[in-house]
């Protein structure tokens, strides 16, 4: 998986926390992930298609979504399902959509699905080609979990994949 | 969260009336905060572009908050119905997906201007005030400070 790729989604991620959250935050543990997805608490998952294709998945516990949906809104908000699933499809939402603004502008042309709550235990297995990277971003309400598996369509014009080092 | 100066109607002095489009309840909350900041009233949500258009028509709100990736109907093609419609139509588009394409396509089919997500409280306002244009006056309340 090319950095290229990567790096989009953690300036993404990293501007959409440290904005709504007001605060800084810092990049923790860092690992590849070949096996399947374990969910870490609550998750969201987004697919991209064309040029690149894979996925992208936010998860976080349900008291950290909570602390950052109140942070978001800038005042205490009660507890709640439907909270803690609209605010992790949220940030999910925006930091994908700051990072595909980005690689758009480099030239990238795919399209977003939908945000998806990502329920069961194991999520979609990495292959090969898709192995994901597995980002812990470290917030004083907590941790953000940002696990992506993207790969460059095998059908992209030549002269991107030229741009992009391959 | 910040206060700003209402952004009252100029034809009689009512609060700014908005119709914010969005499907994710929490991003229409945020919205609906950042606009009592603004002195503004929600006359109404919608949660994709179909219910948007026909809330459009029952309302007839002064500002349009509408978000783009929406299930049903996407925000640009509601717009655009929405404008065709009601050329006078002040649409803003709310989007986390930000790239030129879409911005212009926005602007092409009818919308007045486009904020990125998240959005940012004083960005909005700037926009809210350019939006309204001289329909629109920023004046403090009568007997709060300077």
């Amino acid at each position: 998986m090319k950095m290229e790729l990567i790096q989009p989604f953690i300036n993404a991620a990293d501007a959409v926390l440290a904005q709504g959250l007001q605060c800084r935050t810092s990049v923790g543990n860092l690992s590849m992930d070949q096996e399947a997805y374990r969910r870490k608490g609550v998750a969201a998952l987004i697919w991209v298609t064309g040029d690149i294709e894979g996925r992208i998945i936010i998860d976080l516990d349900p008291e950290t979504a909570v602390r950052v949906a109140s942070r978001f809104a800038g005042a205490e908000l009660p507890e709640s399902d439907d909270l803690i699933r609209e605010t992790v499809c949220e940030l999910a939402n925006q930091v994908i959509g700051n990072a595909v603004t980005s690689l758009n502008d480099q030239g990238f042309h795919f399209r977003v699905h939908p945000p998806v709550l990502h329920t069961s235990e194991h999520g979609p297995k990495s292959s090969e080609d898709t192995e994901a990277l597995v980002i812990c971003f470290e917030t004083p309400v907590g941790n953000v979990f940002l696990n992506i598996a993207l790969r460059h369509n095998a059908s992209c014009q030549p002269e991107r994949a030229a741009a992009v080092g391959q | 969260m910040e206060q700003f100066v209402a952004v009252k109607r100029s034809k009689d002095g009512q609060p700014v009336r908005y119709l914010v489009v969005d499907d994710s309840v929490f991003a229409r909350k945020n919205l609906a905060r950042m606009i009592e900041t603004f002195g503004g009233q929600v006359a109404g949500e919608a949660g994709d572009g179909l219910t948007a258009i026909t809330e459009y028509e029952r309302l007839k709100p002064d500002i349009v908050l509408m978000d783009i990736t929406m299930p049903q109907m996407e925000g640009i093609e509601a717009a655009e119905k929405i404008v065709q419609q009601h050329p006078e139509a002040r649409i803003v588009m709310v989007s986390s997906v930000g790239y030129q394409e879409n911005i212009v396509a926005a602007l092409q089919r009818g919308a007045r201007h486009f904020v990125q997500k998240p959005v940012k409280a004083e960005v909005l306002y700037e926009v809210i005030k350019y939006v309204m244009g001289e329909d629109g006056t920023a004046a403090q309340a009568a007997g709060a400070g300077a």
